[in-house]
């Protein structure tokens, strides 16, 4: 059969061609790790891998860091997959590596499991076995719990799915000490809050967006100015939320200051969000508050590492 | 097909045919898969010294 040209694109070992696949770069596999929120990832990771009691090598400590990133950008390459037919059609999304046409789906199928595979493996034999479940566990609720099911079937989709974004320093945590106690379940906590008015002030500047590729943001389906006070109510509880590491006594007066400082600023532009609701300004006012949110997080958690590691040197 | 005897076949038509940026590429891809393979091999190399220390030389013959 493969002497007669018509068969060439149709038999097996020509499909991958057909299908546009082997056409990749290097660079095109790292975007499906999702490189921004890796860092991210990498961060709060790294700040529970510090804060965690007991002397960890770090030769470990780096190798955990390597799991959890890998793992995390994995749960990325995995959502690309699932989602690159909403990909396509969203503005923010569409140059991204599978609806561009530059790497297949299927290439970005078999990429995410086998790296989810290795990095959920190399954690549990190399570092122990709760960091390894629970990377386990932070992959399968990324693409499972939040892409496959909740993304596309509730506005409480960022809330719920937040989850898997707060785990790293959990993850992290039980790495270094082989346990998990309150101090990252805060943590934990701080980034499931932080989330909701995080995503849901860039949804509403890109709510267009998310009702043309059919995904129930909160904007989409009950409109900006309930979005508007979900913003608030969750800015409200989260700044004394974030606060309490120090006040508990997991934290120094310097995390006290920025937790106190950053949230009052947090609670500002919530509230511009909040009372700003036509044209330019609102438009304005909700960009202020997702750039200020990444500032106010990394403030947070930069913070926490800064008096972890003056600590660890006055020791 | 021709009765089980195989036509030889041009070597131009043998294959699927890369065009330079496609092998500029896999060629990208293959560098990297080595470089990360490499890597791994060092890794595993290093942690495996770190986790058992003195005992590496604790080899019985």
């Amino acid at each position: 059969m493969r002497d007669e040209p018509a068969s060439l694109t149709n038999s097996e070992p020509y499909a991958f061609v057909a299908a546009g696949e082997g056409l990749a770069s290097p660079r095109d596999y790292f975007e499906l790790l999702k490189p921004r929120v890796m860092s991210l990832v990498i961060f709060t990771a790294l700040v529970g891998l510090v804060r965690a009691p007991g002397d960890v090598h770090p030769v470990i400590a780096f190798t955990a860091l390597l799991c959890i990133a890998v793992g995390a950008g994995a749960a990325g390459a995995l959502n690309m997959w699932w989602d690159a037919d909403i990909d396509a059609i969203m503005s923010r999304t569409r140059k991204r590596p599978v609806p561009s046409g530059r790497v297949s789906a299927r290439e970005a199928l078999a990429f995410g499991l086998t790296l989810s595979a290795f990095s959920v493996v190399v954690l549990g034999l190399l570092v122990n076995a709760l960091a390894g479940a629970l990377l386990a566990f932070t992959i399968f609720f990324y693409v499972v719990i939040y892409t496959m099911w909740l993304k596309r079937s509730t506005p409480q989709n960022i809330v719920i799915g937040g989850a898997a974004g707060a785990f790293p320093p959990l993850v992290a945590w039980a790495a270094a000490s082989g346990t998990v106690s309150l101090e990252p379940v805060l943590l934990f906590a701080i980034i499931f809050f932080w989330t909701p008015p995080h995503f849901w002030a860039l949804a509403l500047y890109r709510a267009d967006d998310y009702a043309r590729a059919g995904v129930p943001m909160l904007p989409v389906t009950a409109g900006p100015d309930e979005t508007r006070l979900q913003i608030l109510l969750y800015t409200l509880f989260l700044v004394p939320l974030a606060a309490s590491p120090s006040v508990l006594g997991y934290a120094g007066y310097a995390y006290g200051a920025v937790a106190v400082l950053a949230g009052a600023w947090m609670i500002t532009l919530a509230w511009r969000v909040f009372r700003r609701r036509e044209g330019e300004t609102a438009v304005r006012a909700a960009k202020s508050l997702f750039g200020f949110s990444i500032v106010y997080l990394f403030a947070l958690f930069a913070t926490l590492l800064g008096e972890a590691v003056i600590g660890g040197l006055l020791r | 097909m021709n009765a089980g005897k195989k036509m030889p076949r041009p070597p131009e038509e043998e294959g699927v045919v890369l065009t330079p940026e496609q092998l500029r590429r896999r060629r990208a891809r293959n560098i990297a898969i080595a470089s990360v393979l490499g890597f791994l091999a060092v890794l595993f190399y290093v942690v495996t010294i770190v986790k058992l220390g003195p005992n590496v030389l604790n080899r019985p013959l």
